[in-house]
């Protein structure tokens, strides 16, 4: 492969393509970090509704039975976080990273006992979710510019995608511009003062929690049943931490998070573009060192910015009614 | 949490032990679903790993690397920092153990090349371990994320240092080449034959050694004092004249260095060579061993050999077990660290109701 092999257009289709694992965990964290609860279990919730997603895809043949199912795992997992951060006030890290390592065992172990494939789902065939073209779509297939606009870039994606994207002004409305928006903002900024002007806190929280649980098990359903179509050990590779980096970047708002997801979704879509090209001056670059770019710009991110981005203030204490 | 409610007893023994109960009392159920007896797995795995003395020797064994493990976790934590990146820090580790010894194991006798190995373990795991640890400090970026990244970023680039300059020649079997027979640390079982054919070396002894130095340094020492203030309350150890960005730097480089130690016993104690993802999780046990041991020497210790009883065991059982594969283990740990950790006042409501009963 040469350096024409490296196609802007296409980088930018998969731009899309990759995002939505994001927007959909960032915006969960979103939830959960504005309320105060530190959302370190995404990639568990993640990773489980992945498994679950496939798994039930595969079993019934019907995609979106697994999205539901997925969705009733990953908001058991929050609920199970929300109890052990809101209601036991126990520490909110360690809850979400035990979360993760037990999800990490414990798809595979079901994920091997359920298909006896090393830990892995029999691919989804037609259990996958499919690509919908847009209407008119093969009328401007011709037309040079907006035949790959209309046909590819905007179009012909699975529904994940477009909820992905529709859910970030849903959500920036939600935050600002709602009733529910505005006491979880009290909750994460100021719980004592939310108290006092009679919001529930724990429901508050518990609310926020469950909204997490639902819009981060789509993430997981879409590595799964729309990315890659099986489930595979592992396959969230970080994604939910990733997440939590584009909050940062984003200084908790949907809209620049929304921009951090896409930041990522680009760099993805390069880091597969630039596998085996010969690049000038610099010849080829292993897949292993590419494998690196995202959490060596999340580290970056994370230190040119986080003296800048400041987070909601209450995060990650458990909430004491004063008597 | 009202944890001072409860006599020292109970908060130090009794809860941790209901913790870890409740803990293996999910995991049984998950075994039940999986269409096996709960009990006769325990029995195998009680029998493999701690009846048999070669079982038990193995037992050990693991449980020298995860002391170390243990121990980064634990040093961090009395700082209150959240460390979880031992896995990287051991895994880079490893690098700087089998820099040295590829250096040096031709040139060197035992008793210089050694130790010349353990100190370009413990100073790349200190160099891992000196990043998050820099970053939280200057520029605020919170060691849980950055450590994590930090394990990221170690298994890419140890497969690219691996792949591409450790592998010899002609070579398929992603590892380094094996090391000269001075670079072995001495199995007990020369001067033990009792324990048989295993792998038990000195590097446990080195690990009881080191839980005794964290014990003396962390609650017998000014540092330690520091060190502990700084975890409780990070401005009242400012405001004492506690430096406290130091402090985290400090920590991180010293926790990083007790998990690039435990590469010592992996690599030196065991294989001989580097291998790809050789640290296979040590890491992540030190996180659920610091948090059922309470960070404390004698916890560390006790949790360190149940999780190398359950490795040990449980390699055993996924033997004649095929629906309880080693990654059962994984879960397991996953439920350790959240009733032990996370749920760890579980049950003190219940026992400050119970004593109140008794002595009304």
């Amino acid at each position: 492969m040469t350096l024409d092999d490296f196609h802007f257009a296409s980088i930018l289709v998969s731009t899309v393509r990759n995002a939505p694992v994001l927007i959909f965990a960032a915006m969960a964290g979103l939830f959960a970090e504005r309320s105060g609860v530190v959302d370190i279990g995404m990639e568990g919730k993640i990773l489980a509704s992945a498994f679950t997603s496939a798994a039930v895809a595969f079993s019934t043949q019907n995609p979106w039975y697994g999205v539901a199912a997925g969705v009733a795992v990953s908001v058991l997992l929050a609920m199970l976080q929300g109890y052990v951060s809101i209601t036991q006030k126990g520490n909110q890290l360690v809850a979400g990273i035990a979360i993760n390592i037990a999800m990490s065992g414990l798809t595979f172990v079901l994920a091997q006992f359920f298909f006896q494939q090393g830990g892995r789902t029999p691919d989804l065939g037609q259990a996958r979710l499919f690509d919908l073209a847009l209407p008119g779509a093969q009328y401007v297939d011709n037309i040079p510019v907006l035949g790959w606009l209309y046909g590819h870039l905007i179009g012909g994606h699975s529904a994940l995608v477009y909820l992905a994207f529709a859910l970030v002004p849903l959500v920036h409305w939600v935050l600002y511009h709602s009733r529910f928006g505005l006491r979880l903002r009290a909750c994460g900024e100021n719980p004592h003062a939310a108290d006092a002007a009679g919001v529930g806190v724990a429901r508050t929280r518990y609310l926020a929690m469950l909204v997490a649980g639902v819009l981060c098990s789509f993430s997981g359903a879409y590595l799964s049943i729309v990315q890659s179509g099986f489930f595979l050990r592992d396959m969230s590779a970080g994604a939910g931490y990733l997440a939590l980096t584009t909050m940062v970047f984003g200084n908790w708002r949907p809209l620049h998070t929304f921009l951090g997801c896409l930041m990522f979704g680009f760099f993805g879509a390069v880091q597969i573009q630039i596998e085996g090209v010969d690049l000038p001056g610099i010849g080829r670059i292993p897949g292993s060192l590419i494998q690196m770019v995202p959490y060596l710009v999340t580290v970056i991110v994370l230190a040119g910015l986080m003296a800048k981005s400041v987070a909601p203030k209450a995060i990650g204490q458990p909430f004491v009614k004063s008597r | 949490m009202n944890n001072h409610d409860l006599p020292r007893w109970a908060s130090a023994f009794v809860l941790p032990v209901l913790n870890l109960l409740s803990a293996l009392l999910v995991a049984a159920l998950v075994i039940w679903m999986l269409g096996e007896n709960p009990g006769e797995s325990l029995k195998i795995l009680v029998n493999s790993a701690i009846v048999n003395p070669e079982g038990l020797s193995y037992t050990l064994f693991y449980a020298s690397t995860f002391i170390f493990t243990g121990l980064s976790v634990s040093l961090a934590m009395q700082a209150g920092l959240f460390n979880i990146g031992s896995e990287g820090q051991m895994y880079f580790g490893g690098l700087g153990l089998t820099l040295a010894t590829l250096a040096l194991d031709h040139s060197l006798p035992a008793w210089a090349l050694i130790p010349a190995a353990m100190l370009g373990a413990a100073l790349f795991g200190a160099l891992w371990g000196f990043f998050p640890g820099y970053l939280q400090a200057r520029r605020g970026s919170h060691i849980v994320v950055t450590t994590i990244m930090f394990n990221f970023i170690a298994a890419s680039l140890m497969n690219f240092i691996i792949v591409k300059y450790l592998i010899p020649l002609g070579e398929q079997n992603t590892a380094s080449r094996v090391f000269a027979d001075s670079a072995a640390m001495p199995r007990l079982n020369t001067w033990l034959p009792v324990l048989g054919d295993t792998p038990l070396n000195v590097s446990f002894l080195l690990a009881i050694a080191a839980l005794a130095v964290y014990g003396v340094t962390v609650w017998r020492s000014a540092w330690g004092y520091k060190l502990r203030a700084t975890g409780l309350n990070q401005h009242a150890a400012h405001y004492a004249g506690v430096s406290i960005s130091k402090m985290i730097i400090v920590v991180m480089l010293i926790s990083g260095a007790l998990a690039g130690l435990g590469s010592v016993n992996s690599i030196m104690g065991s294989t001989h060579y580097l291998s790809l993802n050789f640290p296979a999780g040590a890491g992540f046990v030190g996180i659920a061993i610091a948090l059922m041991g309470r960070q404390h020497p004698v916890g560390i210790f006790l949790s360190a050999v149940l999780f190398g009883a359950l490795i040990q065991g449980g390699f055993d059982l996924s033997l004649e077990k095929p629906n309880i594969p080693t990654e059962t283990f994984i879960f397991i740990q996953g439920l350790i660290i959240l009733f032990c950790g996370a749920m760890e006042n579980f049950y003190a409501p219940a026992i400050v109701a119970l004593l109140k009963r008794r002595k009304a």
